[in-house]
């Protein structure tokens, strides 16, 4: 029999990711409600003053993708690890950072890019101009991806650890303030050197995590 | 050279360790003293901020303490997950407490010191700013090593956590100096020492080596106490 090769590996992963998000469809549906919420909540915290609002809109809205991508990140290695399918992934022939690299591929496509899609709807939200919500939402396209290629090493990391949760964001949030403070700030430039940076690394320092993790 | 590797087995190195402690912990008292003194005694007053620059006797090498340790932690982890040597683990798990409390102390510090000069507790400078996130990754790694039960998978995944973040470092201070510029939110500069006065000078490098030579004592013997807990290392002699 012969080996798959890479690509039908990277490609067979990526749909079978897809395939089990959409018979579990409240994963995707409740990360988009989350983010909607909180990104709600800060108006209701304080005076909705328009001028206020406008200016704190890229940063609540950043704040608020961070923390959703942070919650669903819990998804990404836990059903697999549960049922054994991890196991498997990690004595393929083909290399466990392919594999990796193709779950967290389904997984931004499942749960980053809907927040992207509904951010202009958020920037309305807050009275943020056209421009502004156009530059809003190119920094969460470049960015939401990279906060979920961080954030797979921290769920590899606390793979199986009760109060896996928030431990999972307490040591993923500080290494993604970098990609907070370009996106908000709007520096498409440096977003897109940390998302090329994580792009490379991130699922290769994933995979050794869950050699870590699955011993 | 080979003989030095008998030090990476934990029952070997337990020894080396706890006869090492009192070489380091009374020079280091000593040193602390003479800091303290000639910091705050005779050292002259600041014609510009008075006598409320002397806490950089503790924040400056506090500072820097919480720096290097992170640095040497990392290493340590990093040599402990590539070689599978145990004591190496551990002695990252020793420095980040130790790490933590310095970065801590400087935080504090940093805000004693900015009330009076500043006029307020806290600014979301570059420098402060990065001591904060510097504390978020010890407590992180901390946390990390604690929720694992396994003593070698905390091991290894603080290993992984500390390497990313020795990586992250200088791109998050990179950020937070970015960020800083562009909101130009404090115009506050820290007083210049470029031209300290020499017994100013003097207790600041006296007090670094006070905390160097704290450090390497209060290390070593938390090395031990983690050596007799997990290896259940019998006490000789």
């Amino acid at each position: 029999m012969n080996r798959p090769s890479y690509i039908v590996m990277f490609r067979w992963v990526v749909w079978r990711e897809i395939v089990l998000a959409w018979r579990r469809k409240s994963d995707v549906l409740s990360t988009l409600a989350f983010f909607v919420i909180v990104v709600s909540l800060f108006p209701l915290g304080m005076d909705p003053d328009s001028r206020v609002l406008r200016t704190i809109a890229p940063g609540v809205v950043w704040v608020s993708a961070l923390l959703a991508s942070m919650l669903a990140l819990g998804r990404l290695f836990a059903s697999d690890y549960a049922d054994g399918t991890l196991e498997q992934m990690l004595i393929a022939p083909q290399p466990l950072g392919l594999i990796v690299a193709g779950k967290l591929l389904a997984q931004w496509l499942v749960t980053g890019l809907p927040l992207v899609l509904i951010s202009p709807l958020l920037g309305l939200q807050f009275g943020l101009s056209t421009e502004g919500t156009r530059l809003m939402a190119v920094s969460l396209f470049a960015g939401v991806p990279a906060l979920t290629l961080i954030g797979a090493i921290g769920a590899a990391l606390t793979l199986g650890i009760r109060g896996g949760g928030v431990l999972l964001a307490l040591i993923v949030l500080p290494l993604c303030i970098p990609v907070l403070v370009f996106g908000a700030g709007g520096n498409m430039a440096l977003v897109g050197a940390v998302l090329a940076l994580t792009v490379v690394f991130a699922p290769w320092a994933a995979a050794s995590a869950l050699r870590v993790a699955v011993e | 050279m080979s003989k030095w590797y008998k030090y990476a087995s934990p029952v070997n190195l337990y020894p080396l360790a706890s006869r090492m402690i009192p070489w380091f912990a009374i020079p280091a008292a000593i040193f602390f003293i003479t800091g303290l003194y000639v910091g705050f005694v005779v050292a002259p007053t600041d014609f510009q901020q008075g006598d409320v620059y002397r806490v950089l006797f503790i924040h400056v090498p506090a500072a820097w303490m919480g720096m290097f340790l992170y640095l040497l932690m990392s290493i340590y982890a990093a040599i402990g997950w590539a070689y599978n040597a145990r004591a190496a683990s551990m002695m990252a798990s020793s420095l980040s407490i130790t790490g933590a409390m310095f970065t801590f102390l400087s935080l504090i510090t940093g805000s004693l010191w900015g009330k009076p000069t500043w006029g307020t507790w806290w600014v979301w400078d570059a420098r402060m700013t990065s001591t904060l996130i510097l504390l978020f990754l010890y407590a992180g790694f901390i946390s990390l090593q604690s929720a694992i039960d396994d003593p070698r998978r905390a091991d290894r995944a603080g290993a992984v956590l500390a390497v990313v973040g020795v990586i992250n470092l200088p791109i998050i201070y990179f950020s937070v100096q970015w960020w800083n510029t562009l909101h130009q939110g404090a115009t506050i500069r820290i007083v210049s020492h470029t031209t300290m006065a020499a017994p100013m000078l003097a207790a600041l490098l006296i007090m670094l080596a006070a905390c160097w030579l704290y450090s390497v004592a209060v290390v070593l013997s938390r090395l031990c106490c983690i050596f007799v807990e997990r290896e259940q290392v019998e006490v000789i002699g």
